[in-house]
């Protein structure tokens, strides 16, 4: 079959749509289809979260041309403080100890991150956005793959990408298992507007029902909270009139802002582990939420699925430049290899941490703080909780460095 | 009639064996693992030899690129993807149809032939890009066969060529290893005894009026695959110009 481009990816989120971007640095064609009306997803009510973005991950959207739109738009992190709730002994990662004086990352609403990219994609001569529409029929076969869509088009590639979202349909057609947990918790996010400057820093306060996090946002009296609640308090905490509501919020900060106040309507998310047995298939490679997702204690969602979109350049940046098909089982064996090794080591990490501080009790409480002292005086450990924070561990491919593929 | 370098026993062994051409978990496995090892051997080559830009996907484009023992057409397809005009031959009309066949459902354009070296060279065809992987160990006439490949390339044209050494380690990987053991490749494909060592080859490119520019190892490890190495022991590729 003569294909239409080189790739197709379902899904223009922020995974899908940074995907194509990557992959259109080294002239790969791709259609990125989404069931949203793109536009109506950067109004202000549609994604009130926020995200980090690890310093790693900053060099790969810098590279993709985007820091000129997202520079202003981005509150660099230079510390962050770990604590067992509002105990004194904390774990203390700072950026500045750094020689480059790079931030740790940056913390940016998600709508900002959306305009960006999809400006960008809508600039790019290397893709197409079929948005609002669907793949109707997907079938991917010997030759390539063939996808009619809901509005009558049909679209030919080598290489299917899924960035299809933490459900994914398309990884469920190829019979790709996935091994998932929930934590019966949830994660209500919101913005709080404060008294006292947050100085950059973030904070993660851990208790028994979860970690909190207060995330510094622009300007320097706003942040970004993530609490997470048990399953079973989500629906009450979310009712509590909005006195009470900050009250809540106020206990568990212990005042260290001032005075703070609600600045967005909070909504929340609940939170789960679940991770594809495998990330490849016929013609086909999963990246972000389809292939991944975890507890976002640590900040790594979004970085984890990001990265999947920069390895994923190399791969197809390297076949595409040695004339292969781009759906060779070769091509497909390398990106699995890669990434399966990388997204494991960390989501394994991240969930020990948060069962780690999920043990309620005295000994536990005990053990966390002479753990989290005792990380903070091992320079080696410390540093790789902080290159893994700077999402700099691992094989980094190119966009990670800020270099093209 | 003209003459042919065509061995017509080895023509027939690649006969039989054509439906596997791109099987690529079957016999024709390690073809398809070293073929992007080759391919980057034949990139790093073009794109210094026609002063190609490296960011550029269709670096072949513009060029007269020909294939020969292009078998099912495991590297003609790539050339073809980077954008060159690609001519591929094999002796073994089985391969060719398969080949054919391939290239229509990949719709790529690729002009295959079932034809030899000679037979093109009578044609007065020439070219940019020759590749000649894993041919000149199978071929009856070595000198003969050179001399066409001479005359098929264009003067400013580069050459690539890749073969097995004749070293026992060669010997012990390729045919008591690879075809006896493991059965990698069918039993008979290679004759130790007509393998070149890469000074043999280069004196002989040198009797056809070509000057070999450079050679390389292609070694295997069975933690990291095929890879280009310093190691000529086993197989080795090279790139030559007109002397």
């Amino acid at each position: 079959m003569r294909h239409t481009h080189d790739t197709i990816i379902i899904g223009g989120g922020l995974v899908g749509m940074t995907t194509a971007l990557a992959l259109a640095a080294s002239g790969i064609r791709s259609a990125v289809i989404d069931s949203a009306d793109l536009d109506a997803t950067l109004a202000a009510g549609f994604d009130g979260r926020a995200s980090a973005i690890a310093s790693a991950t900053w060099r790969m959207l810098a590279a993709l041309g985007l820091d000129a739109e997202l520079e202003a738009k981005g509150c660099p992190i230079r510390e962050i403080r770990v604590t067992d709730g509002l105990s004194p002994l904390h774990l203390h990662f700072d950026g500045t100890g750094d020689a480059s004086g790079e931030p740790l990352g940056y913390m940016f609403e998600n709508r900002h991150l959306r305009m960006a990219l999809v400006a960008a994609g809508a600039a790019s001569p290397h893709i197409e956005v079929y948005a609002p529409d669907a793949a109707a029929t997907i079938e991917r076969a010997e030759a390539g793959v063939t996808v009619r869509l809901a509005s009558g088009g049909t679209l030919t590639a080598p290489l299917l990408i899924a960035a299809d979202g933490r459900r994914s349909k398309i990884r469920e057609d190829a019979g790709i298992r996935i091994a998932a947990w929930s934590y019966h918790q949830t994660a209500i996010v919101g913005m709080i507007e404060h008294e006292v400057p947050h100085g950059n820093v973030a904070f993660e306060l851990f208790y028994p029902a979860g970690p909190f996090a207060v995330l510094p946002m622009l300007p320097g009296t706003r942040s970004a909270i993530v609490w997470t609640v048990s399953e079973r308090d989500a629906a009450a905490t979310l009712a509590l009139p909005e006195r009470a509501f900050v009250a809540e919020i106020d206990k568990r900060m212990g005042g260290f802002l001032g005075n703070i106040r609600l600045a967005a309507k909070p909504s929340s998310f609940p939170l789960g582990f679940h991770h594809a047995e495998r990330y490849t298939d016929r013609r086909l490679i999963l990246v972000g939420d389809s292939a991944h997702g975890m507890h976002p204690i640590a900040g790594q969602g979004l970085n984890l699925g990001l990265r999947d979109s920069a390895a994923l350049a190399d791969v197809l940046a390297e076949a595409v430049r040695l004339g292969l098909d781009l759906g060779d089982p070769q091509v497909l064996a390398r990106y699995q290899r890669w990434r399966g090794f990388d997204s494991m080591s960390v989501m394994g990490a991240t969930d020990v941490l948060n069962k780690l501080f999920a043990i309620p009790g005295r000994p536990a409480a005990t053990i966390r703080r002479l753990g989290l002292a005792g990380v903070h005086r091992l320079p080696p450990l410390k540093r790789f909780f902080m290159a893994e924070a700077r999402g700099a561990s691992g094989d980094l491919p190119s966009l990670l460095r800020g270099d093209l593929p | 009639m003209t003459t042919t370098t065509i061995d017509p026993a080895q023509a027939r062994l690649f006969d039989s064996i054509a439906h596997e051409w791109w099987n690529a978990h079957g016999s024709s496995a390690p073809l398809h693992k070293v073929n992007p090892v080759r391919l980057a051997f034949v990139r790093e080559q073009a794109l210094a030899h026609f002063r190609r830009d490296s960011r550029d996907r269709a670096w072949l484009a513009g060029l007269d690129v020909l294939d020969i023992g292009c078998g099912g057409g495991i590297l003609a397809e790539p050339l073809a993807r980077l954008g060159g005009r690609v001519t591929a031959i094999d002796a073994a009309a089985e391969a060719i149809a398969v080949a054919k066949a391939h290239a229509a459902e990949s719709s790529l354009e690729i002009d295959y032939r079932q034809s030899s070296v000679e037979a093109l060279a009578e044609e007065g065809r020439r070219f940019d890009l020759i590749t000649c992987m894993e041919v000149v160990e199978h071929v009856a006439d070595v000198p003969v066969f050179l001399r066409g490949i001479a005359s098929l390339l264009k003067p400013a044209g580069l050459l690539v060529f890749s073969t097995p050494n004749r070293t026992a380690l060669s010997y012990g990987t390729l045919i008591v290893g690879a075809e006896w053991v493991l059965r990698f490749i069918p039993r008979g494909t290679h004759d130790w005894n007509k393998f070149l060592t890469p000074e043999e080859l280069t004196t002989a490119l040198e009797s056809a009026g070509l000057k070999v520019t450079e050679t390389r190892g292609i070694g295997f490890r069975p933690s990291r695959g095929f890879e280009l190495s310093d190691d000529r022991r086993i197989n080795y590729i090279g790139a030559a110009v007109h002397a």
